[in-house]
């Protein structure tokens, strides 16, 4: 491969699955807010779902 | 509060974060990242493409997605129920994208069967040493239209037909089990098995010899083909048909997030998940690519079919039955191809079902199969038959070309322009979300996005006006693209004007937008605290 195509090859993964890996992170790290408005608690699931896997 | 659904019963929902993250991709990644985003990127400046892809992605992609979660989460309903609680007139807009995603499923489920064919073929490599015949002779049965036969054909495939059948029948099963036992539970076990597949297939592909001369051709840089303004589209057409939005889907699949969910973090890890995926299918593709330039001795760009139905059904067999266990490996290609599209197929499927169940009352089960039946009929008939890949190919250019781009046109204009609701859909966004959206928000789905996409409707109706498709009959491509079009339109208003069997206006969206979450709505024109009638926002 020339240098210019692996360059390139490099900084697609880096910025693509990079911004992959930093926006699982952040999920991760804050999966919720911790301070919704008040009310919208109100949509209790109606069916037997399977149990929560949750990140 | 007033309930969540019209049938006043808890709205179905996803079980939690995960599994909504995992179905949005299973939706986003589809045949598209795996048959044409390769090929377009080797054609529009190779690695140089990079940079007009995430921009595109930076200012479009994300944006309109966002987009579509912030109408689907909020309004709480399939795209008619959520348009009409937008605005009441904006229903048969959401009836638009419902019929266009009824188009789409009706040919998508032709293309998972073949790759399911596939499949099964790749384990005795049944093409033999003429894929091209092959695919579109002994399989496809492809009738001589315009010469010795006619443009429209009765006449079955078998070879179609059963795995057409199979494919709708499991697809109707899923969406009858729900949102969470059904979409959802096929999404958390196609998308690792998905992934894991592909990976292996990536893998075993840079390990043939050319390998490296298929990622040369791909990544070396054209940096003056930044300057062409058709690259440009290209990349924003790319990311604009590769994540699903504007015909319906993420605002379904959003608005089976409960209330107090998080949106704009998934939407990230969807969005960069769909892109982290289109490269890897770019590696991997070319990397083989590259091995059958080196087996036949010529430069990949000499290879012909690099995009498209082609390119998986005629050059991926060529290259399986040149290479070292070759039925393994077609086995993991067409196996991808496949899973890529079933869970596609099914989340648009959805988009259908959640508006016929609100608009005429139908349980999640019964909306499943009688729209499914109707579907996989005309499925049968127009897909299953010796002209089913003319059909197939004429539908698909007019309903992705002018449909869902004109949709998404519409949608950026009449919600952020006439309706100038953009302040409310980002204060909503960030009263529920953990990554902030800032002003730029208004910038790309208010200018960018229907600036580019406008641009590219304007251009493709005019090159399909004055230069027809693929050589087809003028009256043939009046019938299935703008006739199908029309009658899109049409019924986009007639639905519209059905009386629905449970009042959609019945309902109060949360959070309170003006008072309640500060200066990001500042602007916003939603209903104000202490305002009781129900249905005021869709009233407007």
């Amino acid at each position: 491969m020339s240098g210019a195509a692996t360059v390139l090859l490099v900084l697609a993964l880096v910025i693509v699955w990079g911004g992959l890996a930093v926006s699982i992170v952040a999920i991760g790290r804050r999966p919720e807010r911790t301070d919704y408005p008040a009310g919208g608690v109100d949509d209790d699931r109606d069916d037997d779902a399977p149990g929560i896997r949750d990140t | 509060m007033s309930s969540t659904t019209i049938e006043g019963k808890p709205r179905e929902q996803w079980t939690g974060q995960t599994g909504f993250i995992l179905s949005a991709i299973g939706s986003a990644v589809g045949l598209g990242n795996i048959w044409r985003f390769p090929g377009v990127a080797y054609e529009n400046g190779g690695g140089a493409f990079l940079v007009p892809y995430l921009v595109a992605l930076l200012t479009a992609g994300i944006p309109i997605l966002l987009l579509d979660y912030a109408v689907g989460h909020r309004y709480r309903g399939s795209a008619p129920t959520a348009f009409r609680r937008l605005a009441r007139w904006l229903e048969p807009l959401g009836w638009f994208q419902v019929l266009i995603s009824f188009v789409i499923a009706v040919y998508y489920a032709a293309v998972v069967a073949w790759a399911l064919s596939f499949f099964v073929y790749s384990f005795d490599l049944r093409w033999g040493d003429d894929p091209a015949g092959f695919f579109t002779g002994s399989y496809l049965q492809l009738a001589d239209v315009g010469g010795a036969d006619p443009w429209v054909s009765l006449d079955f495939v078998p070879a179609v037909l059963v795995p057409l059948v199979l494919v709708w029948i499991v697809a109707i099963g899923v969406l009858v089990a729900g949102v969470a036992k059904g979409l959802e539970r096929a999404n958390v076990i196609f998308i690792p098995l998905l992934v894991v597949g592909f990976g292996i297939l990536v893998v075993r592909s840079l390990t043939l010899p050319g390998a490296t001369d298929g990622l040369d051709a791909l990544f070396t840089p054209n940096w003056a083909a930044l300057g062409d303004a058709d690259v440009w589209i290209a990349a924003y057409a790319q990311i604009f048909f590769s994540l699903s939005v504007a015909f319906g889907i993420m605002i379904t699949y959003s608005s089976y997030r409960r209330r107090r969910a998080n949106l704009t973090s998934p939407g990230l890890v969807v969005a960069f998940a769909n892109s982290s995926f289109e490269i890897l299918a770019g590696i991997g593709v070319f990397a083989a690519l590259g091995f059958l330039a080196h087996q036949q001795s010529v430069a990949v760009g000499d290879i012909e079919g690099l995009t498209g139905p082609i390119l998986s059904f005629v050059t991926f067999p060529t290259i399986v039955s040149q290479m070292p266990a070759g039925p393994l490996f077609g086995c993991l290609f067409f196996g991808s191809l496949a899973i890529a599209g079933f869970t596609s197929f099914i989340s648009i499927l959805q988009v259908v079902s959640a508006a016929f169940q609100e608009k005429f009352g139908l349980s999640r089960r019964q909306a499943p199969v009688r729209i499914g039946i109707v579907a996989a009929v005309l499925s049968i008939v127009g897909m299953g038959t010796t002209t089913g890949l003319v059909a197939l190919d004429t539908i698909d250019n007019w309903a992705n070309n002018v449909g869902i781009v004109a949709s998404a046109v519409l949608t950026c204009i009449l919600v952020v322009w006439v309706l100038r609701r953009a302040p409310l859909l980002r204060a909503h966004l960030n009263a529920v979300s953990t990554t902030q959206v800032g002003p730029w928000w208004y910038a790309c789905v208010g200018v960018v996005v229907p600036f580019v996409l406008a641009f590219m409707l304007v251009s493709r109706i005019v090159s399909l006006v004055a230069e027809g498709y693929e050589g087809y009959a003028t009256w043939y491509l009046n019938v299935f693209g703008w006739g199908m079009i029309g009658v899109l339109v049409v019924g986009a208003f007639v639905f519209a004007r059905i009386r629905w069997r449970v009042d959609p206006d019945v309902f109060e969206p949360w959070p309170m937008i003006g008072a309640t979450t500060g200066g990001a709505a500042s602007g916003a024109d939603e209903r104000r605290p202490g305002a009781t009638d129900a249905g005021k926002e869709g009233r407007r």
